[in-house]
């Protein structure tokens, strides 16, 4: 069993706050992924998980055991690195099984397991090979290779694709959750990239300023975000937000977007949003796949208007369309063949079923 | 600009636009134009010593051509090589350089590696100060060693002065310093992730400087020990202040002290000296010098 539990975990430096207190619950076999912008204390999360970093305050516990002052040797981890981190002077299979002999496992042992790891990962034939001679790629295989042979408690990542270019980024990425599917060890694995996030967590963790904003699978994350922090980072292009007012009409709520135009609140949150009415300071939260063009059937939900588009970027499977609402830019997600022209009017169809009304004081989603 | 260009339209010259490949060969032509003065500059002293050595004493003192053997000889060689006094004189050198190297390297590494990765209080002031202690001038040191060494000898009654050993505990105050510095600097160009990784994989501090660091700061462990040899190889002012009887002496001062007498200088066998001195630093420097382009760093992180 390799459950990891973080309580209250802080970690200052100097008088800086760099983690604010992180409560995390990782379950044994999952794949936990942290996401946040660059300094939202990812990376010194996992590294006081790893033991390279002391936490300040706080308990972390992997396994049931607290391991705040245990050196990382001896907490049954393994690490790969943004930079892969692989020893230059040793070939690929002394690098595997570097950590195995200051061990004294039995050379048969060795020799079995990285025999093992090389074929899950595919790299039995680089075995005699230097660093230097390997891609980008073999040598982020390897640094996994060298991780996997340890059997360790707990897999750490630290933003390993980041050094390789697109293509072979979401090469490895199906790569490593094939890896982790065959060998099921719990993992944590640190990215900025939240298409990694997404693609591999079984639960996200989205921290943000030293703080968890939320954790939740990636679906409960794209599609009920508790904070705006998480609705503006999680999915791409981002999703937009437009300053709105909510007001009284006949027994309904309708959303006022400027003095042209209002929609009807979907029914269904009538309750949810009735608190709310005349508040100032709300956002209303739309992805861009519910800005389409029009159908000829619409839902109960769904509102056209019609806006000057002012840039056309076609991406092949769909074209996304900009305009301008209060001074503010919108994004929608159009059918390639729906005809928005740069500079003309267009018709566009927005979805409200799937709204997110959020109190811009707070940050929360209402 | 325009007019310019105009007027050479005119007069018939097209303006002309020098092609990659000709630029290329000017900075070729330049490079190699700098190379022999450098060569030319730097060879020129061995060559003649090489020649002079060639020649009988009759023949350096008469007045004819400097740069050329009229009749060769390998006299200087065989009377050299034939007297015990060099032969010691090359022994004490010999011995002084190996053991200054060896003692040069384990210090200066251990330290550097301690300053370099292990942050503890002071760690930074401690690596200034090995640098500064670099700069004082190795002049400036001889009194207070002749103090220490005196202090050395009345209160224990070890007697340090004119013994060729005792360059071995001298010279490495000039060697530690500047090796340190050049270590701090190498071991500070290994990425931090490269120890991480050892110390998750379970190494321990040493292991992490055997197995990982001395191996992969090869080529800068090289240039120390290279320059810690050529500092005890090449010393000349500490064994002539601190060493007089002949069998205790080094070669440099060995081969001034012997083969000048009074003012009567010995031309051909210094210059045959000096040539057969400075044979061993050559040829470990082209041993050394292949592993040291051959360069391990390549390929530990992104690259």
């Amino acid at each position: 069993m390799a459950q990891v539990t973080l309580r209250k975990v802080i970690k200052k430096y100097d008088e800086v706050l760099a983690v604010r207190g992180v409560d995390l619950d990782i379950a044994d076999k999952e794949f936990i992924v942290l996401v946040g912008p660059s300094g939202c204390g990812k990376s010194t999360t996992l590294r006081m998980i790893a033991g390279l970093e002391e936490i300040s305050g706080g308990d972390i516990a992997i396994g049931g055991d607290v391991v705040n002052d245990v050196p990382p040797k001896d907490r049954d981890i393994a690490m790969v690195f943004q930079n892969y981190a692989l020893y230059p002077h040793m070939n690929v299979y002394e690098n595997m099984s570097f950590g195995l002999k200051l061990k004294r496992t039995p050379r048969q042992e060795i020799e079995r397991r990285v025999k093992q790891a090389a074929q899950i990962l595919d790299i039995t034939e680089l075995l005699d090979r230097k660093p230097k001679q390997l891609s980008g790629g073999q040598r982020q295989r390897v640094a996994m290779g060298r991780a996997i042979v340890r059997d360790p408690k707990v897999f750490l990542f630290d933003e390993p694709l980041s050094n390789l270019d697109a293509k072979l980024r979401v090469q490895m990425r199906t790569e490593i959750k094939k890896v982790h599917q065959k060998v099921r060890t719990t993992t944590v694995y640190v990215t900025h990239d939240q298409v990694e996030a997404m693609t591999l967590a079984d639960r996200v963790v989205v921290m943000n300023a030293g703080l968890i904003e939320q954790v939740g699978s990636p679906h409960d994350l794209y599609h009920s975000p508790t904070t705006k922090f998480v609705a503006g980072f999680i999915g791409s292009p981002a999703m937009n937000f437009i300053p709105c007012q909510v007001e009284q009409a006949a027994g309904a709520l309708r959303l006022r977007l400027n003095d042209k135009l209002a929609m009807p609140v979907p029914a269904s949150r009538t309750n949810r949003y009735n608190s709310v009415v005349g508040r100032p300071n709300l956002v209303l939260g739309l992805r861009p796949e519910h800005i389409t063009e029009t159908r000829p059937h619409a839902e109960p939900d769904q509102h056209d208007f019609e806006v000057p588009i002012e840039v056309v970027e076609p991406m092949g499977m769909e074209t996304l369309v900009y305009f301008t609402l209060n001074g503010i830019e919108i994004c929608g997600r159009v059918n390639p063949n729906a005809g928005g022209v740069a500079g003309q009017p267009m018709k566009l169809r927005a979805d409200l079923s799937n709204m997110h009304l959020i109190d811009d004081t707070t940050g929360k989603v209402l | 600009m325009a007019n310019a260009a105009i007027a050479a339209g005119a007069t018939g010259r097209p303006v002309k636009y020098r092609s990659m490949s000709s630029d290329r060969r000017w900075a070729m032509r330049w490079s190699y134009f700098f190379l022999v003065l450098f060569v030319i500059f730097f060879l020129t002293p061995p060559l003649y010593m090489f020649i002079t050595s060639l020649k009988s004493s009759g023949e350096i003192s008469a007045a004819n051509n400097p740069w050329w053997v009229y009749a060769p000889t390998l006299s200087n060689y065989a009377e050299l090589l034939g007297q015990n006094q060099f032969l010691v004189f090359f022994r004490n050198s010999a011995l002084v350089s190996v053991c200054v190297v060896a003692i040069t390297m384990v210090i200066s590494v251990s330290a550097a590696f301690a300053l370099a990765r292990m942050k503890f209080w002071g760690s930074a002031t401690l690596a200034t100060g090995v640098f500064l202690t670099y700069l004082i001038p190795d002049s400036l040191l001889f009194i207070p060693l002749f103090k220490m060494f005196a202090f050395v000898r009345d209160t224990t009654g070890i007697e340090l002065m004119n013994h060729w050993w005792t360059l071995i505990i001298i010279y490495p105050t000039l060697s530690v310093p500047f090796a340190t510095w050049i270590m701090i600097g190498y071991f500070a160009s290994i990425p931090k992730e490269l120890d991480e990784a050892a110390l998750i994989d379970g190494a321990s501090w040493m292991q992490t400087l055997t197995r990982i660091f001395i191996p992969v700061a090869m080529p800068g462990i090289i240039a120390a020990t290279i320059f810690s040899f050529t500092v005890s190889w090449a010393q000349f002012l500490y064994p002539l202040a601190f060493t007089t009887s002949t069998d205790q002496l080094v070669l440099p001062v060995g081969i001034v002290t012997t083969l000048i007498k009074g003012d009567v200088f010995n031309w051909g066998q210094i210059m045959t000296g000096a040539l057969l001195g400075a044979a061993p630093p050559l040829i470990i420097y082209a041993f050394l010098m292949d592993y040291y382009i051959a360069g391990l760093t390549a390929g530990a992180t992104k690259g």
